[in-house]
């Protein structure tokens, strides 16, 4: 288990309240200006040389990331755009940051934006986390008034403002063109790439955007360097992270583990073992919804991070762990899922919105065991039309998690649908196209 | 896509009252100049809020002038977005998670009380028009399922019980208190916390 002084988030569950007060207590804003002063160059190299690997989903490399915003401010101003848009069933870690340690953030984003040369920056939460939100805001007007944000923040000597911008309850803007589009005025659907935001964002001008978590890290690895964040986990998968362990455990819980933790470990020791014991376990989802799932046996000895996730197929996602247990029909679980993509498409791309409808009634009908024994292999020959023919990942996030429950409970679906594609007889089957011909007498 | 129509009855006009017109300015400020229609989401909450919850499409109009753009511009974007009611839904609006980590949980039994207290169906006015319920798509508070919002709060880990009598309350007119309904502290493990106990025994 991880020490607790290697723990980032101190407050994740609130013990000492989140002012400026408490949070300088804990160690932020206390030197800000000496790690301004030692350079934007300095900045990124100690963040690529940590491997800090974005925390919103992909895992992209962050210091690489902040090394594309152009060097020098040309006619355009550049931006850098928080992304607290966490919709993804599973996950609830931003929420944490944004409510009990505020300050991490605001003090990630002043550095940030010092390295990437934004004197703007727009943190876009979703729209029903409204009260955490206002708590955001409670303390950036704190920090307004401590003189740690506007001109010369912190006395680091580098104007900032930082503005919340609300979101609507669209998953979709997640995606961070999505989100760039929304933070415009307009739907939020995704944007084609190239070219990339970080030199046509938003109003057309670069912009850097990173996750809550990604940002509220970044002030701690560079006090106290990238060199004691590299040591924790495994190469390429440094660091810590917050997991969120939810469904079938006995206490369901937000936790900051090393990477690379057993699954095993982080549910028995910290959400105190799956609910009927370790042999009840059925499937994991290891990283939100959008990841296939992964299977009991296999779960033994995964290791919790980006590229061990991958090797079983999976990801690691948002790092939302959803334990499903054998008391649950895994084909119904999967259906609900395939729903929210359903509901959640922006319909944009035409594989998408179709192709996430079709899956969910499928999926319904072999939960109920109204589907013909073809239709297990047609519904992933769907899955396999969506990924990869659409402008954002949704299409691979929305076929990902049937395609992993026909890799691992193709049997289960198979031994429940049964029925014989080919109509013998008078079958009153709602979705066929040609009913009224199988009412002919002969048909 | 989800699909959403505006309401039959639409109300003839709308306009921001004083105090709204000042948090629209506020929000207008935020964004560069020229760049207004930013502020068209907050602009669509504020006269949400104004107007009992519900935005007419007056008020689409309106906001429309407001900040410049085309009017069906700011349609779009009121019919893209989910927590833009179109159809009044009543004082208090309660949102009720039904995605897998919640209904792994037991979501459907906080929709049974919900069909029991407030109406039969999803997005319908209960008797004394306060209130209305509907099935949502993840709001984020997985490991406090199962869990509704009504209005701005989340109300965590509950059973049928405890929605019904969160239901009694508001349909009584009271607030209850929002948070989790199994006394747990936030998102700490119940009785199992292993880490940060310094902090939490100081």
């Amino acid at each position: 288990m991880l020490k607790d002084q290697d723990r980032i988030f101190q407050n994740l569950y609130n013990d000492k309240g989140s002012n400026v007060s408490s949070s300088q207590e804990r160690g932020d804003w206390v030197n800000t200006k000496e790690i301004t002063d030692k350079g934007r160059d300095w900045i990124i190299n100690e963040i690529k040389e940590s491997q800090l690997r974005g925390r919103g989903g992909a895992g992209f490399p962050t210091g690489l990331k902040w090394s594309f915003a152009p060097k020098e401010v040309g006619s355009r101003p550049h931006y850098l755009v928080i992304n607290g848009d966490e919709s993804e069933p599973g996950t609830c870690k931003d929420r944490d940051i944004l409510r009990f340690e505020p300050h991490k953030l605001i003090e990630g984003c002043l550095i940030a934006s010092f390295a990437v040369q934004a004197h703007v920056c727009y943190i876009y939460i979703r729209g029903e986390y409204f009260v955490d939100g206002q708590k955001l805001q409670a303390a950036i007007d704190e920090a307004y008034e401590k003189k740690l944000l506007g001109k010369n923040a912190a006395g680091t000597g580098w104007d900032l403002d930082i503005y919340i911008h609300y979101g609507a309850g669209a998953y979709i803007c997640g995606e961070e063109t999505a989100l760039l589009e929304s933070l415009e005025g307009k739907k939020g659907q995704p944007r084609l790439k190239p070219p990339f935001p970080a030199l046509i964002g938003l109003y057309g001008c670069p912009t850097i955007i990173n996750n809550v978590e990604t940002i509220a890290v970044v002030p701690t690895i560079l006090r106290r360097g990238a060199k004691w964040f590299a040591s924790l986990g495994r190469e390429k998968n440094t660091g810590t992270k917050i997991f969120c362990i939810s469904g079938n455990v006995n206490n369901p819980c937000n936790v900051e583990e090393e990477m690379s933790i057993p699954l095993k470990e982080l549910i028995e020791v910290h959400a105190g073992g799956v609910i009927g014991g370790w042999e009840n376990l059925q499937a994991v989802i290891p990283g939100g919804s959008s990841m296939p799932l992964i299977p009991k046996e296999r779960c033994e000895t995964l290791k919790m991070d980006f590229d061990a996730c991958v090797e079983e197929k999976s990801g690691l996602g948002t790092a939302g762990i959803v334990v499903i247990n054998k008391d649950q029909d895994i084909i119904k679980c999967m259906a609900r899922i395939a729903r929210f993509y359903k509901h959640e498409s922006c319909g944009q791309c035409t594989p998408c919105r179709e192709g996430s409808g079709w899956m969910w009634r499928m999926l319904e009908r072999m939960a109920k065991g109204d589907a013909t024994k073809d239709e297990v292999n047609m519904l992933g020959d769907v899955t396999n039309q969506i990924a990869g023919h659409t402008i954002c990942a949704f299409g691979e996030g929305s076929s990902w998690p049937v395609q992993g429950l026909l890799r691992h409970f193709k049997k289960e679906i198979e031994k429940r649908n049964n029925l014989d594609p080919v109509v013998q007889k008078k079958n009153n089957i709602p979705y066929l196209v040609d009913q009224h011909l199988l009412d002919k007498k002969n048909a | 896509m989800s699909l959403r129509r505006p309401a039959k009855d639409q109300p003839e006009s709308f306009e921001f009252n004083a105090s709204s017109l000042e948090a629209a300015k506020a929000i207008v400020a935020k964004y560069p100049e020229g760049k207004q229609q930013s502020a068209v989401m907050a602009l669509l909450y504020i006269a949400q809020k104004q107007n009992n919850n519900w935005i007419p499409l007056a008020a689409m109009k309106y906001i429309a002038k407001f900040l410049d753009m085309p009017y069906i511009k700011v349609y779009e974007v009121a019919t893209f977005y989910t927590m833009y009611n179109l159809a009044p839904v009543g004082k208090y609006f309660v949102q009720v998670c039904t995605t897998t980590p919640c209904m792994i949980r037991g979501a459907n039994q906080l929709v049974e009380a919900c069909k029991e207290k407030i109406s039969e169906n999803e997005c319908e006015l209960s008797n004394d028009k306060s209130c209305s319920w509907m099935e949502v798509e993840c709001l984020g508070a997985c490991v406090n399922a199962p869990m509704m919002q009504i209005n701005d709060n989340y109300y965590e880990d509950l059973d049928k019980q405890k929605t019904l009598d969160i239901l009694d309350k508001i349909l009584n007119g009271e607030t209850p208190k929002p948070g989790s309904y199994r006394g747990r502290v936030n998102n700490e493990p119940e009785n199992n916390r292993k880490t940060l106990m310094d902090l939490k025994n100081a």
